[in-house]
């Protein structure tokens, strides 16, 4: 069984069911992301994990302890909330010690404690600041602090940084994960936001109306996603409709041209399917290892800097595709006709 | 032209206001034929009855501000985190007060709690006494409550809870370290202005014949000249030195960034 190990968690509020039948096991000083729209069930997942909120069926244990009918306080569960939530009648240093004086440590291991997680938060010198005094991004940062000061057995994090304006984001996540990493700390973080997901998971759990719908490494969830929604939510994606016209060896029609998958399709000739692709695997002209070949013309260049993204109509299909900034080479322009490439491997049948 | 007006009639509010506390300050200090001095404060402040029922309103003051704190802040608390639907019943209660005369409060107490009744409390003076703290917290309920609403209402109750809770916390240790701390401004706010409404209430001291200080006024309005001119100064300097410390506390305050 693994460290914290979550089995067939539902929950209704009222009529309405918010997680089904939920199944998620998690190892030891795994870093885990629950990633999903507004309203998918991600933070009641967690909110049950804490305590905060009772299951209406299914169980949670960590280390092999039953814990679903134990009250947060006993759980032994470290949380961080998307609202700051220092306690702002203390300083950060109290903020720090507010756990371990409710649990009755004794003096000195309080302040070695403090000091020690001061120093991993980097707020060795404001441990006497109000938390009013504090930036929102030192915030954020001194709420990790108490919730590790409890060493607890399961670290929560709901949304800790978007709140946070974007730089502040970026540098602030990658510290989370570095403490995360040193402390050897069973984690599982909230977000919406698929990049930060990505980059600093161990394993996202991509949830949707209520249900995990794929569960994986980043590069996994990223270039073999399950199901449709998995897809489109995570990265950008081009969805090509298409008709098989020989399901055997995958030959299909999209925008009017023919291209062939190489591969059997679940289905039959005639059938329409979902042929899904990633900008980054669309090409101009065709390079070594790209085994289909396209016209269209271009509707838009969206010039990013080191990025162009192109929008490209073929036939009734629209498709992006990714290209890298070249001094030398101007972005094309609308209307032009060009040539598009890529390698049939990297096209993706997607399940609904 | 528009200005003008604007004078003139502040003007008038002052006096208003001003002018009648004048006059009972300067009546208050001619209590020796010819001179100012302060002759009436003096016999005041030195009548032994003066000091009893002070000092008898100020401790049922500080024992009404505890029982409220008591009952409004856990209820507050408890209404904004679990019963939000619940909020306007609540208000509607904690605003009977200020509807229902305290003369009926204080009648309702008579009739039920008489010498002849299955609960006789005012047949003893603990009993008359827990009668009138029990009126005293009623009046107070509705400031109490509004205070501490308020200052709920700047803190972010709920996630402050779960904080407290997913580190270990109990509701005592919640209540007590996190929640009143967070509304302790409120809170004092809400206890001066309960401090002041005791220090003054008469009906309910009177009805109960308890030796409060309001009775004791009435008294000393009714039988003597110079001295009730004193003795509102020096209520109403009670009065006002509450207020201040309202503003004090708040400005006082270390963990706020300005004064509200």
């Amino acid at each position: 069984m693994a460290f914290l190990d979550i089995s067939g968690l539902s929950k209704h509020f009222g009529p309405n069911l918010v997680v089904r039948d939920f199944d998620l096991g998690i190892e030891k000083g795994e870093f885990v992301t629950f990633l999903g729209p507004s309203g998918c069930g991600k933070t009641t997942v967690l909110r049950m994990v804490a305590g905060f909120e009772t299951p209406s069926a299914g169980a949670i244990r960590i280390d092999g302890r039953d814990v679903t009918a134990l009250r947060p306080s006993q759980r032994k569960i470290g949380m961080v909330f998307q609202a700051y939530a220092l306690f702002p009648n203390l300083t950060v240093a109290e903020n720090v010690a507010f756990g371990m004086k409710v649990a009755g440590a004794s003096r000195a291991d309080i302040a070695a404690r403090v000091g020690e997680m001061l120093g991993l938060i980097r707020l060795s010198d404001l441990g006497g600041r109000y938390p009013f005094q504090l930036s929102g991004g030192q915030q954020q940062r001194g709420a990790l602090a108490p919730a590790l000061a409890i060493r607890p057995q399961v670290l929560l994090l709901d949304e800790p940084l978007s709140a946070l304006d974007a730089k502040i984001r970026v540098s602030l996540r990658q510290e989370i994960r570095a403490i995360q990493r040193e402390l050897g700390i069973t984690t599982i973080f909230v977000t919406h936001d698929q990049e930060e997901a990505l980059s600093i998971s161990d394993r996202i759990v991509v949830m949707n109306g209520g249900v995990a719908e794929q569960a994986g490494a980043p590069f996994e969830i990223y270039n073999r996603p399950a199901t449709r929604f998995v897809a489109s939510f995570v990265g950008t994606l081009n969805l090509i409709d298409a008709r098989v016209l020989d399901a055997a060896v995958g030959r299909v029609s999209a925008g009017g041209q023919e291209l062939t998958l190489g591969r059997p399709l679940p289905a039959a000739a005639g059938a329409s399917v979902a042929l899904a692709l990633r900008p980054e695997a669309v090409t101009l002209g065709s390079r070594p290892g790209q085994d289909v070949l396209l016209r269209g013309t271009v509707a838009a260049a969206e010039f990013l800097g080191s990025v162009v993204r192109l929008r490209t109509r073929v036939g009734d299909q629209s498709l992006s595709l990714d290209t890298f900034n070249n001094a030398a080479v101007p972005p094309p322009l609308p209307g032009e006709t060009v040539e598009i490439g890529f390698a049939s491997s990297d096209v993706l049948l997607l399940a609904d | 032209m528009t200005r003008v007006l604007a004078w003139a009639i502040f003007l008038f509010g002052v006096f208003y206001f001003v002018l009648p506390l004048f006059g009972m300050t300067e009546f208050s200090l001619r209590m020796r034929r010819g001179v100012y001095s302060l002759d009436a404060y003096r016999v005041v402040l030195a009548d032994p009855q003066f000091q009893a029922t002070f000092a008898y309103s100020t401790v049922m003051a500080l024992l009404t501000i505890v029982i409220g704190v008591l009952i409004v802040v856990p209820t507050a608390y408890w209404v904004r985190l679990y019963l939000p639907r619940l909020r306007p019943v609540v208000e509607f209660i904690t605003l009977l007060p200020l509807v229902i005369p305290p003369i009926v409060i204080v009648f309702g107490y008579i009739r039920l709690y008489n010498t002849s009744s299955w609960l006789p409390m005012t047949g003893s003076s603990t009993g008359t006494n827990l009668l009138l703290l029990c009126g005293y917290a009623t009046l107070a309920l509705p400031y109490m409550y509004r205070a501490v609403d308020t200052g709920l209402r700047t803190i972010d109750v709920r996630t402050l809870t779960e904080a407290a809770q997913s580190l270990g916390a109990g509701w005592f240790t919640i209540m007590s370290r996190v929640i009143l701390p967070n509304v302790l401004v409120a809170v004092l706010s809400g206890a001066f202005l309960t401090f002041a409404i005791v220090i003054g209430e008469f009906v309910m001291a009177a009805l109960l014949n308890r030796p409060a200080f309001g009775p004791y006024l009435q008294l000393m309005g009714a039988n003597k000249a110079y001295e009730p001119a004193a003795l509102a100064v020096i209520a109403f300097a009670i009065t006002w030195a509450c207020m201040g410390l309202i503003a004090l506390v708040t400005r006082l305050q270390k963990f706020t960034p300005a004064p509200r």
